[in-house]
């Protein structure tokens, strides 16, 4: 599934999946298709506070460093340590075990500035649902 | 030339229909990977790949005096060179500083050929130019030669279905001129990987033939395309130099450590500025470091106890040591085996160890 229809988007190609006030943040598929083999993630600590569109941690392919920016703002509850200790699940399951942070929402209104699956799908290119779901 | 006003090779088409990530090199719209650089890599150490360099640099000299002219402007024993033999070696200034590494291959007792970098290849063929007697011909054949790299332990076997030869009588560094699918190249058991592998010389026209031909022999082996990306992770892992980045113009071969590359008793171009640098011991060395808690990139400060020391030239994740791997230059007190240094990554520094290199030997057959 390369846009899965039930999380939200941001252009910067993070995904967020809500369950009641608590947001998990991960890194779509293309995301993870552009950067190729990842072998480092770097990611804040439980307590941590993340804002909206600013720079959570890092992923870092073979090739290169690149940033992950947060599509909302909030405390993290939890970081993957999966994904720490096997940075390639980033590109094996970057909706599932390849998840990174869990945060506990501050502002429901800013997922009003996040895409949906369809509007991320134009964003990347990609005609609607030609992602496989 | 294209519109991007980067250069193609003869392959450009073939890297596209395999799907390859194309990036702009040294001026060229090169493959940076296929399937993925860590599977590439592996397909290397553990089977075999093909490299399409044609972008490389391809100069031929002719005439009674080019070996010995060769022989005083490349760092290593050119003037013993044998025919049939390629041998590794540094084009050097006055400075005794690096202009470029280079092969050097001798085909027949006065014709010989020089294999360089392609974002070298104007500035050698000037200093080459500069310094060659008028009475040895140099031939700049770049862009009408195309190179493409079987390399990997099943590479011999792959290239000898092809050949009309079988290419294990080919010793290390050994160079020949025989016929790959039917068309006549030349062929050197050489390589920039850590692994058994071949170079294949040929005309651009002829080029599609040999890399159709050998993607094909192959493909029961194992053989896959490799980019750029896993040549870099394929050289750093066996230490191989990568000009730009372990030497320059500002470097020397001591410091960089390729001593081994300079007969300091003959005469040649900078011999006495390296001879005087061995002499008084460098300064900095290039170290090989084992990174954790990020990886290392070009650039990269080199710290102790917070202080910049030396600097990254290579870095990345090593997929065959699965390590986060990095050459560094760093003061000579602090190359020794086991120092434990820090590289600074996004303003942490996080914790290096200078290790052996290289950091991958293949296991000898």
């Amino acid at each position: 599934m390369t846009v899965p229809p039930d999380l939200r988007y941001s252009k910067e190609h993070e995904w967020v999946r809500l369950e009641g006030d608590t947001a998990t943040i991960g890194i779509t598929h293309f995301a993870q298709e552009q950067l190729g083999d990842v072998v480092f993630v770097e990611l804040p600590e439980k307590g941590a506070r993340v804002r909206q569109f600013s720079s959570l941690g890092v992923v870092e392919s073979v090739k290169a460093a690149s940033d992950i920016y947060s599509p909302i703002s909030g405390e993290v509850l939890e970081r993957n340590v999966k994904v720490i200790e096997k940075p390639e699940l980033v590109n094996t399951a970057p909706y599932q075990d390849g998840w990174m942070l869990r945060v506990k929402l501050a502002d429901k209104g800013e997922l009003q500035k996040l895409l949906s699956a369809d509007d991320y799908r134009a964003h990347i290119g990609e005609t609607p649902g030609s992602g496989g779901d | 030339m294209t519109d991007t006003g980067l250069r193609r090779t003869p392959l450009y088409d073939r890297h596209l229909a395999l799907g390859a990530k194309m990036v702009p090199f040294a001026g060229w719209d090169m493959p940076i990977q296929y399937a993925g650089i860590v599977a590439e890599h592996r397909a290397v150490r553990g089977a075999a790949g093909l490299f399409d360099l044609s972008h490389m640099g391809e100069f031929f000299f002719e005439g009674g005096g080019a070996q010995a002219a060769l022989d005083r402007l490349v760092s290593s024993d050119i003037a013993g060179l044998e025919v049939g033999h390629a041998r590794y070696g540094l084009l050097t200034n006055e400075r005794g500083t690096i202009v470029d590494d280079v092969i050097v291959y001798r085909f027949a007792p006065d014709r010989l050929a020089m294999v360089v970098n392609a974002a070298n290849i104007a500035k050698d063929a000037t200093h080459l130019r500069r310094y060659l007697p008028a009475d040895v011909r140099f031939d700049d054949l770049s862009d009408q030669t195309a190179l493409i790299a079987p390399q990997g332990p099943r590479a011999v076997r792959i290239l000898s279905r092809v050949a009309d030869m079988n290419v294990d009588d080919l010793v290390p560094f050994g160079v020949t001129a025989t016929k790959v699918a039917g068309v006549p190249a030349t062929v050197a058991r050489t390589g920039y990987t850590g692994e058994d592998g071949f170079e294949v010389f040929v005309p651009n026209a002829d080029a599609t033939t040999v890399w159709d031909a050998l993607l094909d022999a192959g493909k029961v082996e194992g053989l896959q395309p490799i980019g750029l990306g896993a040549r870099d992770t394929l050289r750093l892992e066996s230490r191989f130099s990568l000009y730009g980045n372990e030497i320059d113009e500002t470097t020397d071969p001591i410091e960089a450590g390729l001593a081994w590359t300079c007969k300091l008793d003959k005469e040649f171009l900078g011999r006495d500025n390296i001879a005087a640098a061995r002499e008084r011991g460098p300064t900095r060395r290039i170290a090989g470091l084992v990174v954790t808690g990020g990886v290392a990139r070009h650039g990269h400060p080199v710290t102790v106890a917070g202080d910049a020391v030396g600097v990254v030239t290579s870095g990345t994740y090593g997929p065959t040591v699965d390590k986060n791997i990095a050459l560094a230059y760093v003061p000579t007190a602090s190359s020794k085996v086991g120092t434990a240094l820090a590289v600074r990554i996004r303003e942490k520094d996080v914790p290096a160890t200078v290790v052996r290199t290289p950091f991958y030997k293949r296991s000898e057959t």
